[in-house]
């Protein structure tokens, strides 16, 4: 065992019923290196960082953290061993303020003003831009990874594990975390990284770990080889890319024209005076940083918070003071960033949520009577036509993995043959292959016809779908551009840069 | 070590099986609690929960059964809309006491003419009380976002005022030499409410009792807006999504409970009660809401639970009346089921596992 190895796995085994998770794992993290943990979904990288946080326990195989032997009984033992960890799915209380979520997550909280000021100190010093006293209710997705990542660092790990940190922030955001990582490592704690970003991995890695279906593929320098060449490696074959041919604007469908809406909540944000246009067989894309009103458009366009009349038009007809059904009936759908209690709820099937928004353009309940056997035929054939993995249309959402149950909600809205698609970070979380077939339906759709609208944080997504892009910039929407030669600086520029920065030295 | 762990989906078999358990562990601590008091155990559990069916006055206590289940089970099944959309109307009993209010007025206002419409328009009436009454919650929640909890359960003491005010005052009969309560409406044959099969205890607000059931059942499985009501208890954000306007929904589901409860209280003033006392709230309106939970906010349930607490009415009678048994009998009963079935709750989401300390 080399010296300055900060942990070491050696023949990690974990067999689930029917899958072999992870199989005879062996790598080495060393002090002060960023290491890159690449693999598809299913590859066994949460099994492998939920065995080293404590979560799962191997059944074989063992482990070192800077030399002593590490078998975690739990998370707050490998805590206590320095092994801290940002999730990708947040747990946090909806009803606590950013300083009680963190405190409930140390073993030994500070007195709170004591932590207030600490978390203040770790935001600015890290640029993650965080109120202490805000509601994570009030909190975009964006934020409320902050408070995660916070939360973790606070605990002053030796290795931190980061899983996909930077889906949510902005090229410019992302750069001063990496800035952040760079000076923990330099510090001499290791990290983690999980991430299906390439690029970002071959320009801030040190080391990376590549898995596939369970075992470790490969151990290699990441700077060394193109992005290609990981990606191939990782998925066994080449990426596939989208097919962005066979479409060509036509007619205005959906027209938003100055629309201006009061926030919502003490924390919301006002929409100002937003105008937009999207024609037959475009994609407008809709870029920023979340918070700056990205929930609020989609509200304001799925008809959950009414508008002013004469904002928002479909093709022609005044939707302003429409509810969300009457939009659907008229063929403005959309599909949220949220998709576990607003696309969809936790408890129910799959079928019953498919009725929740596909009943009036499916005609599932002519008279109000729930016709149940063409409900479940319509979710089986979303099941299918996306590549749901489920038992089948009777399983609750809240069973399904993030990606499938984002396949389900954009494929329940697909098949339902919308004019209009409003769709808010669809593939936030959702691994590569998952993503590609979300971005290709969106692409189909465009090319059947419809208008699509993408909110997205993902630079890289909105680059590859969008025909003309906005940015949403504190409830403020820019005049669209076309997408075509637009490079990722100069839509950094678009976005305000490292704008949510400033806010931060306003909060502290 | 114990802990519990989250259960993916909640277990079918414990959402059966706790009511079960609750009412098993109800009777063992009831028995401990007569057996501490000097009573013997085994005869007042069987006083309680056997003689009023089989035992030797069950004749008589039989059709008590329904005359007590039907308006539990009518209020409980508009509770239980409520309570899936995360509506809490704890007023029923208020609403219940408007009812009969509002109906019997009908019915002292026609006095003394006949004629087919005064019984209809009696119900109608009561629905209407009730109505009103659950609404002003409602209202106040959706204008000042007041909580429906304490509206409710608040106005249900001023019912209470406003039925002592009645019986004392523009409702004492007139006949009665000054006695408080109102004309006895079993008396007055086009507003009375009898019971309709000698023997059975079926009353025109068991029927209604039954159509509640059947109507809940198919709003609640069967239609677009029992789904959606589901949504907006699980998930408020979803169901707005899905199109359902919260305001309506709470304007919806308080007025539904409301209406139900008020022509219970209608169907008990023309009915058993016969009159508007200023005791006329029994605490049927309190008693429907463990019968909900206990039932499983499902309306079979609510059937079942429905009986269930009226045998434990009419057992707690008979229990004071040959075992000199103390009136808080009923309501420890009522209190322990409705205890043993939260705690046993517990077991539906979570299943409890020892920790293996490695």
């Amino acid at each position: 065992m080399s010296d300055n190895a900060i942990f070491r796995a050696e023949g990690l085994s974990k067999t689930y019923p029917g899958v072999k998770a992870n199989d005879d794992i062996s790598f080495t993290v060393k002090a002060g290196d960023i290491h890159a943990l690449l693999g598809e979904n299913g590859a066994g990288k949460s099994t492998l960082v939920k065995t080293i946080y404590g979560l799962v326990r191997p059944d074989e195989g063992r482990m070192w953290v800077a030399g002593q032997p590490h078998a975690p009984t739990s998370p707050s033992a490998a805590r206590a061993a320095g092994v801290g960890m940002v999730f990708q799915h947040f747990s946090l209380f909806d009803a606590m303020t950013v300083a009680e979520n963190i405190a409930l997550g140390l073993d030994n909280p500070p007195p709170r003003r004591e932590l207030s000021a600490r978390i203040a100190t770790l935001s600015e010093e890290y640029g993650l831009p965080l109120k202490p006293n805000r509601r994570i209710a009030d909190l975009s997705a964006g934020e409320r990874q902050r408070v995660e990542i916070i939360r973790a660092l606070l605990g002053n790990p030796r290795l931190l594990i980061m899983d996909e940190p930077t889906s949510v922030l902005t090229p410019q955001e992302a750069e001063i975390l990496f800035a952040t990582l760079g000076k923990l490592a330099a510090q001499g704690t290791s990290i983690l990284y999980i991430s299906h970003k390439l690029e970002e991995i071959r320009a801030h890695c040190d080391r990376a770990t590549i898995l596939r279906g369970g075992r470790v593929i490969d151990d290699l320098d990441p700077r060394a080889h193109s992005a290609r060449a990981l990606a191939a490696l990782m998925v066994g074959t080449e990426m596939r890319l989208v097919d962005r041919s066979g479409r060509k604007p036509g007619a205005t469908l959906l027209e938003v024209r100055n629309l201006s809406l009061a926030p919502q909540s003490v924390e919301g944000t006002a929409l100002k005076s937003v105008s937009l246009q999207v024609r037959a067989g475009e994609v407008l894309v809709i870029g920023g940083v979340a918070g700056n009103g990205q929930e609020e458009l989609l509200s304001a366009l799925s008809g959950e918070i009414a508008s002013p009349p004469g904002t928002v038009f479909l093709e022609g007809l005044d939707l302003s003071r429409q509810g969300p059904q009457p939009r659907r009936a008229a063929g403005l759908l959309s599909a949220p960033e949220d998709r576990l209690g607003h696309a969809a709820v936790p408890g129910f099937s799959l079928t019953d949520n498919a009725l929740l928004t596909a009943v009036v353009r499916k005609d599932l309940a002519p008279g109000g009577m729930i016709r149940h056997r063409a409900a479940r035929d319509f979710t089986r054939q979303v099941i299918a036509q996306f590549d749901v993995r489920t038992p089948g249309p009777e399983t609750a959402a809240s069973a399904l993995s993030g990606g499938n149950l984002q396949k389900f909600v954009i494929g329940r809205e697909v098949l339902q043959a919308p004019r209009v698609l409003v769709v808010n970070q669809p593939t936030w979380g959702v691994d590569a292959g998952a993503a590609a077939a979300i971005r290709q339906a969106l692409l189909n759709l465009a090319a059947a016809g419809a208008g699509v609208i993408v909110i997205s944080q993902d630079l890289d997504e909105l680059l590859e779908l969008g025909d003309r892009f906005s940015a949403l910039n504190e409830g403020r929407l820019s005049a669209p551009r076309d997408t075509e030669g637009l490079t990722l600086d100069e839509i950094g520029l678009l976005l305000g840069g490292a704008h949510g920065m400033e806010a931060a030295h306003v909060a502290a | 070590m114990w802990r519990l762990e989250t259960r993916s989906e909640a277990s079918l078999a414990w959402q059966i099986a706790t009511p079960v358990l609750a009412v098993i562990a109800t009777m063992l601590t009831g028995a401990l609690l007569f057996g501490l008091m000097g009573y013997d155990p085994v005869a007042a559990i069987r006083t309680i929960f056997w003689d009023p069916l089989f035992g030797a006055s069950a004749g008589y206590s039989r059709p008590q059964l329904l005359v007590k289940a039907g308006p539990l089970i009518l209020i409980a099944c508009g509770l239980a809309v409520g309570f899936r959309a995360g509506i809490w109307n704890i007023g029923a009993e208020g609403q219940y006491i408007m009812g009969g209010i509002a109906g019997a007025a009908v019915a002292l206002a026609a006095y003394p003419a006949e004629g087919w419409w005064i019984f209809p328009a009696m119900v109608v009436a009561g629905a209407f009380g009730g109505w009103v009454w659950g609404m002003i919650p409602a209202v106040l929640r959706n204008w000042f976002g007041a909580s429906e909890i304490l509206v409710s359960l608040m106005l249900v003491y001023v019912a209470q005022k406003i039925a002592a005010w009645m019986a004392f005052g523009p409702m004492r009969n007139p006949e009665g030499f000054g006695m408080p309560g109102s004309r006895n409406l079993g008396q007055y044959p086009s507003a009375a409410n009898p019971e309709m099969f000698p023997g059975t205890g079926i009353h025109w607000g068991v029927i209604a009792a039954a159509f509640a059931v059947f109507g809940v059942w198919v709003l609640m499985s069967r239609h677009i807006r029992g789904l959606q009501i589901r949504a907006a208890g699980e998930a408020p954000r979803a169901a707005r999504f899905a199109g359902v306007a919260p305001a309506a929904l709470v304007s919806f589901c308080l007025g539904l409970s409301g209406a139900l409860a008020g022509m219970a209280g209608l169907f008990e003033a023309a009915g058993p009660a016969g009159q508007i006392t200023d005791g006329f709230g029994s605490g049927y309106g309190f008693t429907a809401i463990i019968v909900a939970f206990l039932g499983r906010l499902h309306p079979v349930g609510i059937v079942l639970a429905g009986l269930l607490m009226a045998l434990t009415y009419i057992g707690g009678d008979i229990a004071q009346l040959m075992l000199q048994m103390p009136a808080a009998t009923v309501q420890v009963f009522q209190g322990m089921l409705l205890f043993y079935l939260l705690g046993f709750d517990l077991l539906t989401r979570y299943r409890i596992r020892r920790r293996v300390t490695a």
